[in-house]
């Protein structure tokens, strides 16, 4: 685990005590809002629907007990003893008072967190794959790739006013579990022929209003290059990229208009500029930061209790089937928590269960947690005795549930609960679908499944990446949902494809339940997951369930 | 040729302090109960009371125009959304459902 050092200490102490003074002067009637706002939003606080709301980055998705327990003390002292788990990695409270907020800030200070660059047009919250460090696909850990790119980018100077928010997302492993092709840059760890360590280079992805797959831009730059690469591509951005119009000021429209050839040739060109700058003292500093991310010292006690438990209690071997990961050392298993229990909302974790999570992770984890974009929480290094307990601790506080993966692990964005943005509520139809299918007793059937919902063309929800997309809108003051399918947020990921006019909240879940009754109907077999099966036989026979009106009335 | 009438409006803001709904009365006070509110027929008048709100920034925060329409016991919203600020999230009893 990274820890701060006394710059990065005092650095975030500074903005805590800056932030307590513009707080006090904005309620004394001194700064005006328009003069407030942006302080506010560099410190991650937002105004939405019903509240404020502090977006907190969990860098690389990345906690020990000691960080997850202050969470929960903030969540009980400040909010309403719960936090809202986001697809990029950051937690928010969605009830915090204006005067408060900067002590929420000191006690995450006092946990090495903060809220800093989580809004605003910079680089934001650096995200990885939550099983970094653990799986067993890995080529490395690519955890301290993230923190050196996260010191570089917090506070650096030139990045504060970008033409737009910026996302990077780094994976260490081959299965793309961080979405990369999605953010505005994407980071691959590969190695060279000569076994070099490096990685592939993706920019211009992004959902939202303009949906794209990113694309490389290098297939690869040695690791020492990293960080003079990264730099010249948002130096390229920073100039080009445009400020006349926020719906085209994203780094993938500056890739589309100006053309992928152009950007790299810029690129380079920048990035010969700078290389020699850097001097190499990237790399002494991320040989510092590698030192705290040494893979613990994995036990030994035999797998005995395990395979005990498994054959003898269904519940826990079902569990055990959906909710745990490849490790790679193979006595060990990542458990995946899922916080999406039937009904409940996708992301939140109430106070009580982020403590026994820290419990869990400090006495039967090596003291570590991640939280994934699927808005789940990871156990990343459990050893296989220890899982029987860690089961039935979690079972006792409504963590258990076993499916991870399935119909009802769905993500979903605050929506118009919440959101200030949103053109329709997502959290409702995310609980109607898993209570359904939970109902039907389906959800095992039907198998690997990912849906997404988003409450508005924003997709925080990663609609457009998921199996079957949900995105909410509002039609004539109305609540309507549209469908996608096919979308892919992995390694081969894709855009899905919208299947047709939308439906109302009534309409929505009788319209997924068609959709799985005619991938169960197609399908070659349960191994043929719904994703296969829709690009197997494309739209058509999904469509035909979808809309059987205009069926019939062509049929007649 | 006549003019479309004019949809009524009332004057929406968030709280400085609570961050929370609140609407503006008759009187120049804010409320967290939007049947209090005063209801606004004249497009005129409108403007003006925004005006007005706008300026009440140490108080409330982002005023806005909201469509309404009279009900039993006053404006009532004519907007989902903002029929989900008079009341709270759906997905737990937290807010106004159950501060009133
Ligand atoms: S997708 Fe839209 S509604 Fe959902 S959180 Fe993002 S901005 Fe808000």
């Amino acid at each position: 685990m990274y820890h701060y050092n006394d710059f990065d200490e005092a650095f975030v102490r500074e903005r805590v005590a800056q932030f307590r003074g513009q707080v006090e002067r904005r309620i004394d009637g001194s700064l005006t809002e328009d003069e407030f706002k942006p302080l506010r939003l560099m410190n991650g606080l937002y105004l939405q629907l019903h509240a404020y709301m502090l977006r907190v980055a969990i860098p690389y998705g990345t906690l020990n007990s000691r960080q997850m327990r202050q969470l929960a003390m903030i969540a009980d002292r400040w909010d309403k003893g719960y936090g809202h788990f986001t697809t990029r990695q950051n937690i928010q409270y969605n009830w915090p008072e204006l005067k408060d907020v900067p002590d929420m800030l000191e006690a995450l200070a006092d946990v090495e967190m903060h809220a800093i660059q989580t809004s605003g047009n910079t680089i934001r919250n650096v995200t990885a794959d939550h099983f970094a460090g653990a799986a067993a696909d890995e080529i490395a850990d690519p955890r301290p790739i993230a923190e050196l790119i996260r010191q570089w980018s917090t506070d650096h100077p030139e990045f504060q006013f970008l033409p737009r928010k910026f996302k990077i997302a780094v994976t260490g492993s081959p299965n793309d579990r961080a979405v990369t092709k999605a953010h505005d840059i994407g980071l691959r760890m590969v190695r060279n022929d000569a076994g070099e360590p490096g990685f592939e280079v993706v920019v211009g992805g992004g959902l939202g209003r303009t949906p794209m797959i990113g694309q490389v831009i290098r297939e690869f730059v040695p690791q020492s290059d990293l960080l003079p690469y990264l730099e010249a591509i948002v130096n390229v951005y920073n100039l080009l990229g445009r400020r006349d119009n926020k719906y085209k000021a994203r780094i993938k429209i500056t890739v589309a208009e100006n053309g992928m050839d152009t950007i790299r040739e810029k690129v380079e060109a920048q990035f010969e500029r700078l290389k020699s700058d850097f001097g190499g003292f990237d790399q002494e500093l991320l040989a510092r930061i590698e030192h705290s991310f040494v893979a613990p010292d994995f036990r030994t006690a035999g797998l005995e209790k395990f395979n005990s438990a498994r054959a003898s209690n269904p519940a826990f071997r079902a569990w055990t089937d959906t909710n745990l990961s490849e490790h790679r050392h193979d006595e060990h298993a990542i458990v995946t928590v899922s916080i999406k229990a039937h009904g409940a909302t996708p992301g939140d974790a109430t106070s009580e269960q982020m403590r026994v999570l820290a419990d869990l992770a400090e006495r039967l984890g090596y003291d570590e947690i991640r939280i994934s974009h699927e808005q789940n929480v990871i156990l990343p290094h459990v050893h296989k005795s220890d899982l029987p307990e860690v089961y039935a601790t979690l079972r006792d506080h409504g963590l258990a549930t076993a499916n991870v993966g399935l119909i009802s692990d769905i993500i979903a964005c605050p929506g118009m609960d919440y959101c200030a943005l949103a053109t329709a509520r997502s959290i409702p139809i995310a609980q109607e679908i898993a209570t359904r299918f939970d109902e039907l007793k389906l959800e095992h059937e039907i198998g690997q499944l990912k849906i997404k919902i988003s409450g508005c063309i924003n997709a925080c929800g990663h609609h457009h990446v998921g199996h079957i997309g949900i995105l909410g809108l509002d039609r004539a003051g109305v609540e309507n949902y549209q469908i996608t399918l096919g979308g892919d947020g992995t390694e081969t990921a894709a855009i899905g494809e919208r299947a047709g006019p939308g439906f109302s909240a009534e309409e929505i879940v009788p319209a997924i339940e068609r959709l799985i009754d005619a991938y169960l109907a197609h399908r070659e077999g349960p191994e043929e997951a719904f994703l296969q099966t829709y690009r197997r036989l494309g739209m058509a026979p999904f469509k035909a369930a979808l809309y059987p009106e205009k069926e019939q009335s062509r049929a007649a | 040729m006549s003019r479309r009438p004019y949809t009524p409006k009332v004057v929406a803001a968030n709280d400085l302090l609570k961050g929370d709904a609140v609407w503006l009365t008759a009187n120049d006070s804010w409320t967290r109960n939007m049947c209090e509110a005063e209801l606004i027929e004249d497009e005129a008048i409108a403007e003006d009371r925004l005006i007005f709100a706008i300026g009440q920034g140490n108080i409330v925060v982002g005023a806005y125009l909201v469509d309404a329409r009279p009900g039993e016991n006053g404006p009532e919203p004519t907007h989902f959304r903002e029929a989900f600020r008079t009341r709270g999230p759906s997905n737990y009893p937290h807010g106004k459902q159950v501060e009133s």
